[in-house]
């Protein structure tokens, strides 16, 4: 089926987030809709999709206009949509969550799951997927649960299917599947809509690319597009994809981690005898597929873990069993992986978040009443120096973009006398101009004589930032190996394959 | 309201919704920090609604009382039976029940303007006032723990221990003038504080659900009053059968502010200063910024280096501290001749709703406060001159919590602009799934 946009425009209020948009996508064909965080791409796919109606403009499938009520016209008229946040219901069966919405029953109202698990299994017979239809959705990994919402929208006959950012949650081995997938949907007919901001996905399966800014088509683009022409498209200047930094200028003390071991509530070992050193002015990178012991080991380093054992000593000071403040007040800055639970408080200010770890004393808070005035000045300044675009101070931090988001918890971590940084996945979910900003900001610490730790899944940052990459598996560590470290012994090393020269620890 | 049933039946009416245990959340991570942020979302948008939505959801109750103002008339009813013949007679008859209703409520709440002197005509204000004391105080304390992501239900059971305790200093200690009262104050506040700091305690160690350890500390704490009032020696007043405390010393009485003949009594100023310093508190203070943290996100205030633990106490401590001090002003300023387990007079409840409307704002709840007050004093004259059974101010308070609770409905009819907010939600869920994979 041929999908046709023409002239969608979709404003709220004095925004317009999307400007006249045409777009094409025939069937048989993947197509790369790439922007930047914020550009307008979920806005333009909710109009296609009926969660919104368009204020001009037309959507045609096989050049016939449609008008869509809501998602349930837009399935009924053969469109799918893979969101970014699965819609499925934890505690159901795959076969039930496939059948929500469409349940077909047996007389006196019992619902015939025994035909939805027929439907699941043939469709993932067709593409291979290994899915049990019985399996309850919440026990799947991320990668599974993603695959059924791919047979949900393939069980209502989609012959357009659009993926929003779904590599977002994807460790790289299963990004890979996805694309594999996406190909094996294309050569059986399907228009795919594929919605990303990551260039290296896009260079892998697109037919086509259309690059979205602030709402408008600013230029296609061929799939043999350099990195750099699309991000510079993208962005609408050009970008430095590569982090400049020179030579460590290594320094007495730092880090040193021995034996150190994480277990779960359940006694399941998370981080397994893991022991490594981080000299002052190095940029260690803990690289690994995700779920590996990575986040686990980072938060032990920030005093969030509970039950750690061995030992974390920073410049000489034992960290293991002291609480969060104590680690705080020790000098470590810590960048959570996930910063909307755990680095922002949504609904507070700019500025009450730049000093949120700052409640202990001056020069934010004297006889236990906050410095208001002292705070806004700081935030003007971090503001400024950050370049976090916002309306004022005063905004609540959770009307940011992503990447500006990101800015207010690198700025009040890096603003404290830092004596380590933990940083995780310090770019994940950020757009392209943020990112060349806080590689440069992590550098410069690195520079200014701070150990510096980065946790990373992605293989282009670990090789962009580290001076060394230790990777870990199943919470332990197959190696520390030099950031010059060929791709492929790297991917076998994230695989649990230990490099065969000797490692630099 | 003195029947032993009445904890029970208020608890569940302000209950339901809130207390369906949360399946997923028991599995994981620390008690204290719960990794199921579902509830406290939910708890969060019901009681930080805007100011705009909180007049729209009395304009609405007041709509929604005059309709059944009209239809309970017997004016209207009589009227209404030849409608289509003089359907302005029905139309005459409606104007004349509401507006009678809600002018004997104006009567009764701010100022009776059929009385004969300026003093007299003033004296529903006051009386208003006096209602309004308890209400803005334990208003505050519920407020401060909303803010900090409590769902305190427990206003009941912190004011009667703390009437107990209070009130026990009041009658049987002999103080000199002005040390006793303020010995009384402080006891009474310190109960409230410890009863309040109780249900934190075993939040904060336990992980049990604040909801259900407040509302089971009301039923502890009322068998627990109606123990010490039945047994001689304790609270019970010396030879009396009743359960009923002696009256207060005459030291411990908090003074009148406006003459013998005004009941409104020092413990409204004692409010009003309280107003402000849950505002310093919540707002201009390090431990409010802190207990506001952990209302909002209790993760992020983790990593920040707060102490979600202690903070839950605290935050129960001072709400318990506040709730204590309404419950104190009442034994000491009020009802001085002696209460029993009746004390609390639904005002540990009234003051959910005075905090919901007041947004968990002190200033908020100042106002919410008075008007509540206000609907108290004014209910009686209502019912008194106009025949207009009392229930209707309670449907009328109620239904402010409806529409508070449901402020897309008052939104869409005032067209008001929704809050450009965005969910946090899409990170948790990101989180949840890969915390599971890590679990394999």
């Amino acid at each position: 089926m041929k999908l046709e946009l023409r002239g969608i425009t979709k404003r709220f209020g004095a925004l317009v987030a999307n400007d006249h948009i045409d777009l094409t996508v025939e069937p048989g064909e993947i197509h790369c809709l790439l922007g930047e965080n914020g550009a307008g791409k979920s806005t333009l796919m909710n109009v296609l999709y009926g969660l919104y109606q368009a204020d001009e403009g037309e959507i045609l499938l096989d050049d016939e206009v449609q008008h869509f009520a809501g998602p349930g016209d837009a399935m009924t008229a053969g469109i799918g949509m893979v969101h970014q946040h699965f819609m499925l219901i934890p505690v159901f069966t795959v076969a039930e969550n496939v059948m929500l919405g469409h349940e077909q029953t047996r007389a006196g109202g019992r619902l015939d799951l025994e035909s939805a698990r027929t439907r699941v299994r043939e469709i993932a017979d067709r593409f291979g997927f290994h899915v049990d239809p019985d399996a309850v959705v919440e026990d799947l990994p991320v990668g599974v649960q993603q695959r059924v919402e791919i047979i949900k929208a393939l069980s209502r006959d989609a012959k357009v299917l659009v993926f929003d950012e779904p590599t977002a949650v994807l460790t790289p081995q299963e990004t890979d599947e996805l694309m594999g997938i996406m190909r094996q949907l294309k050569e059986g007919g399907a228009a795919i809509v594929f919605i990303t901001h990551k260039l290296r996905e896009v260079r892998a399966v697109a037919d086509r690319i259309t690059v979205v800014r602030r709402g408008a088509i600013v230029g296609e683009a061929e799939p043999t597009a350099t990195d750099a022409q699309l991000a510079s498209l993208m962005v609408g200047r050009p970008v430095e994809l590569v982090v400049h930094k020179d030579a460590p200028r290594l320094a007495e003390g730092g880090l040193s981690v021995r034996n150190l071991q994480v277990t779960d509530a359940r006694g399941a070992v998370l981080v397994d005898d893991v022991s490594f050193e981080v000299p002052s002015g190095e940029i260690l990178v803990v690289a690994g597929v995700q779920g590996n012991g990575q986040t686990e080991l980072a938060e032990a380093l920030a005093g969030l873990q509970d039950r750690v054992t061995g030992s974390i000593r920073l410049d000489g000071t034992e960290l293991v069993g002291r609480t969060v403040r104590q680690v705080l007040d020790a000098g470590v800055g810590y960048v959570p992986e996930d910063r909307n639970e755990d680095g922002l408080v949504g609904s507070f200010t700019v500025a009450e978040n730049l000093v949120l770890d700052r409640t202990n004393g001056r020069p934010f808070v004297r006889a236990g009443a906050l410095q208001l005035r002292a705070r806004d000045a700081f935030a003007r300044e971090k503001v400024e120096e950050y370049d976090i675009r916002t309306q004022g101070i005063g905004s609540p931090v959770g009307r940011l973009s992503g990447g500006n988001q990101q800015k207010v918890v690198v700025a009040r971590e890096l603003s404290r006398d830092l004596r380590l940084l933990v940083a995780a996945q310090p770019t994940r979910g950020v757009d392209v101009g943020s990112i060349e900003f806080i590689h440069k900001r992590v550098v410069e610490t690195r520079d200014a004589g701070v150990p510096v730790i980065v946790v990373a899944t992605e293989l282009d940052e670990a090789v962009a930032l580290a001076d060394r990459i230790l990777v870990m598996y199943r919470g332990r560590v197959v190696g520390i190996v030099p950031s010059d470290t060929p791709r492929d012994v790297l991917g076998l090393m994230m695989a649990g394959v230990a490099p065969t020269e000797g490692e630099a620890a | 309201m003195s029947e032993p049933q009445h904890p029970a039946t208020d608890a569940t009416s302000v209950a339901p919704g809130v207390v369906a245990p949360d399946a997923g959340g028991d599995d994981a991570g620390p008690p204290a920090v719960a990794r199921d942020t579902r509830w406290n979302d939910a708890i969060a948008r019901v009681v930080s609604g805007g100011w705009a939505v909180s007049l729209g959801a009395v304009v609405l109750a007041v709509l929604a009382g005059s309709v059944m103002i009209a239809f309970t008339d017997e004016g209207v009813q009589e009227a209404s039976s030849y409608f289509f013949a003089r359907p302005g007679d029905t139309l005459a008859a409606i104007g004349q029940a509401v507006g009678g209703a809600y002018s004997a409520l104006f009567r009764g709440a701010v100022y009776n303007y059929t009385a004969d002197s300026f003093v007299q005509g003033i004296r529903p204000l006051t009386q208003s006032l006096t209602y309004a004391t308890p209400l803005i105080v334990a208003g505050l304390g519920l407020a401060i723990a909303f803010r900090s992501g409590l769902f305190n239900i427990g206003g009941q059971g912190q004011m009667l221990i703390s009437a107990a305790a209070a009130g026990w200093v009041g009658f049987a200690f002999d103080l000199p003038v002005g040390l006793h009262v303020v010995v009384a104050l402080v006891a009474g506040v310190a109960a409230g504080a410890l009863w309040g700091a109780l249900a934190g305690l075993l939040k904060a160690t336990t992980g049990a659900h604040e909801v259900i350890v407040t509302i089971m500390l009301n039923y502890v704490a009322f068998y627990l009053l109606s123990y010490l009032l039945a047994t001689p020696g304790l609270l019970q007043a010396p030879g009396s059968a009743n359960p009923k405390t002696p009256p207060m010393a005459e030291t411990a009485l908090l003074p009148r502010l406006l003459g013998p003949s005004f009941r409104l009594h020092l413990g409204f100023l004692l409010a009003l200063a309280a107003v402000f310093l849950a505002w310093w508190l919540l707002e201009r203070s390090s431990l409010g910024f802190s207990l506001r943290a952990v209302g909002e996100n209790p993760h992020a205030a983790r990593v920040a280096g707060i102490d979600v633990s202690r903070s839950t106490v605290l935050a129960m401590l001072v709400s318990g501290a506040l709730v204590g001090l309404a419950g104190s002003t009442q034994v000491l300023g009020l009802i001085t001749t002696g209460f029993s387990y009746d004390i609390d007079a639904g005002i540990g409840f009234d003051a959910i709703t005075v905090a919901l409307l007041g947004s968990s704002n002190p200033v908020g709840v100042l106002f919410a406060g008075l008007l509540f007050g206000g609907f108290k004093a004014g209910g009686s004259v209502m019912q008194a001159s106009e025949g207009i059974p009392i229930e209707i101010v309670l449907v009328v308070q109620s239904l402010i919590v409806l529409f508070i609770a449901a402020p897309p409905l008052v939104r869409a009819v005032f067209r008001l602009p929704q809050p450009g907010r965005r969910t946090p939600a899409k990170g948790r869920r990101l989180g949840a799934a890969r915390r599971q994979e890590v679990q394999r």
